[in-house]
């Protein structure tokens, strides 16, 4: 008696670790001890799996003990490893993973019930055919979204004509299939449910590859969230409560960043995943003035020297600056600056780079104090009285186009309004249209300068300059 | 209809925790500064690798010899300590940087 309280106390207790560690993420603050006390939960929780008499069997406490110890040490050895700037491949592959993971189970439950006659009441069918779909869509859609990210897949590679419409089919029939099994129950044929499984992941990648890099931030939000739903229903065949709680939590938690990435640009989440913004835009949105207008390049020097004698600079982030890996660079310009009493601010639009928050982490990385960073609004009220704006790879955040072009694929989206600054000066390769394909008519303007090159190099460049004067 | 209504009635206490753990998870989650969106999810990444508690169990209940459910069960053991692990980890080492520059100002 006293030994199933422990074990339920157990549970008990990483319920609640992990409902109060996540409040406890949600302030700068405190993030630090509700990751710990989460991970606590964690541990509880898997003690408490472990150990309970709740379920009898041979334990194969072997087999447990040697994939957690091989898990454990890639995990960490993953986590320790990885650049901040290849944080969302990671995410992503973590997101794959817990999906896979919910898929095996049901996967090993179900042939049960076909081969091993064990119990198949209506609701275990419902749930094992629910974590086969939902988790495999999470498994390889998240597979899918690290190779876009890593660039092994690019851009519209794979993408099929009528694809969109491909997917919808695809994604009726794989239900339909489903329900048929339903009513199958366990004398279903083996392959089918076969043919199922495999759909399902084909149906997860084939999602993924339509939505291109702009919106990346949204489907790794929508994948988290997928990856805790799964979590969630998994718990089900179990009848574990934590099961469900975390996963609900993790579904909560990624649906909300997912609206929060939406309302960033301006989308519905329909729109994102079926409305191709990478290649349906190639069409429009070339109001912005396609050749005939000249851009004016501005040297370095001159670039410098207008920093220098400037009061307030406020640099914007995206996501050239992680590819050109310059964020330390970045900031040893900041220092500079601010050691001659320029006034520093960054701009952080909520969709910069390829997953909510990219840009916060990136500088946190290379030691930027967060309140030097303004979100949208705030940077929107303090550019007009801004000297000078560095835009640093990023794009389609800055168009105009967006507020005054209607014709534009990305209009209503909000953008930081840098053009009301006095003088913008964007850091880029080449003249070449960001990952939506659109031109951007900021270029063009009167007070804007461009400083052509890799990121990393302009930048070290400007702090060379600035050092000599 | 009536197996519908079967399964409310003898799950009902399911369904409160369902409906519950959702509400509480977007009161707690919602106000969530952008600066932490990143870390939020990696956290939460992690939380989600709690379906390792299902791998734990499907391995504790399969027979010895069941080498099919012993060895897809040890993959999801695998993958699910990778995510939890790894989850947790990572989360920790954006963090600290986080708070390193608190210490500095």
């Amino acid at each position: 008696m006293v030994y199933n309280f422990i074990i339920n106390l157990g549970y008990l207790l990483g319920a609640i670790a992990f409902v109060w560690g996540l409040r406890l993420l949600s302030s700068p603050d405190t993030a630090k001890k509700g990751n710990t006390l989460a991970g606590i939960g964690m541990t509880l929780a898997i003690l408490s799996a472990l150990f309970t008499k709740e379920i009898s069997g041979p334990n194969n406490y072997g087999w447990i003990v040697g994939g957690g110890i091989i898990g454990a040490i890639a995990g960490y050895f993953a986590a320790k490893k990885v650049k901040m700037t290849d944080m969302p491949q990671m995410v992503s592959v973590f997101n794959g993973l817990g999906g896979a993971c919910a898929v095996l189970l049901a996967v090993v439950e179900l042939f049960l019930i076909y081969n091993k006659g064990h119990a198949a009441s209506n609701s275990i069918l419902v749930i094992l055919l629910s974590t086969i779909l939902i988790g495999g869509i999470t498994f390889t859609g998240s597979m899918l979204a690290y190779a876009k990210l890593q660039g092994l897949i690019k851009g519209n590679q794979f993408l099929l004509p009528k694809h969109n419409m491909i997917n919808n089919i695809m994604l009726i029939a794989l239900v339909a299939l489903g329900v048929y099994l339903f009513t199958l129950g366990a004398g279903a044929s083996q392959n089918l449910a076969i043919i199922f499984l495999i759909g399902s992941l084909i149906f997860g990648a084939s999602f993924v590859i339509p939505i291109g890099g702009a919106d990346m931030p949204v489907v790794i939000s929508l994948l988290n969230s997928f990856s805790g739903i799964s979590a969630a229903v998994a718990g089900l065949i179990y009848h574990n409560n934590i099961m469900l709680v975390g996963g609900i939590l993790v579904g909560a938690s990624g649906t909300i960043l997912t609206v929060l990435m939406c309302n960033a640009m301006n989308r519905s989440l329909l729109n994102v995943l079926i409305g191709g913004f990478g290649g349906g835009a190639s069409t429009a949105g070339k109001g912005g003035g396609s050749g005939d207008e000249v851009v004016k390049e501005v040297s370095i020097n001159d670039a410098a020297i207008q920093l220098f004698y400037s009061d307030s600079v406020m640099i914007i982030p995206g996501y050239g600056l992680a590819v050109a890996q310059a964020q330390k660079v970045c900031k040893e310009v900041d220092d500079l600056l601010s050691a001659n009493g320029v006034q520093v601010t960054y701009g952080i639009h909520p969709v910069a780079g390829r997953m909510p928050g990219h840009m916060n982490v990136l500088l946190a990385e290379a030691d930027v104090p967060y309140d030097k960073l303004l979100d949208l609004d705030a940077a929107n009220a303090a550019l007009p009285s801004t000297d000078v704006v560095v835009i640093v790879g990023a794009n389609d955040v800055v168009n105009p186009a967006a507020i005054d072009d209607p014709s534009s694929p990305i209009y209503g989206m909000p953008v930081l309004e840098v053009w009301k600054a006095k003088n913008t000066i964007v850091l880029k390769r080449s003249m070449s249209p960001g990952y939506a394909g659109i031109q951007n008519p900021l270029f063009f303007k009167n007070n804007n300068h461009m400083l052509f090159g890799d990121a990393k190099d302009t930048l070290t460049k400007l702090a060379t300059e600035l050092k000599e004067m | 209809m009536e197996a519908f209504y079967q399964f409310f009635n003898d799950n009902i206490f399911l369904i409160y925790l369902l409906i519950f753990t959702i509400i509480l998870g977007f009161e707690v989650i919602s106000k969530v500064p952008t600066v932490l969106h990143t870390p939020l999810m990696s956290g939460s990444n992690a939380i989600s690798g709690i379906v390792i508690i299902g791998a734990i169990l499907l391995i504790r209940q399969a027979a010895s010899d069941d080498y099919f459910s012993l060895s897809l069960g040890l993959i999801a053991i695998i993958f699910g300590m990778i995510n939890v692990m790894g989850g947790f980890v990572v989360t920790d080492r954006m963090l600290e940087m986080f708070k390193k520059k608190k210490k500095k100002k």
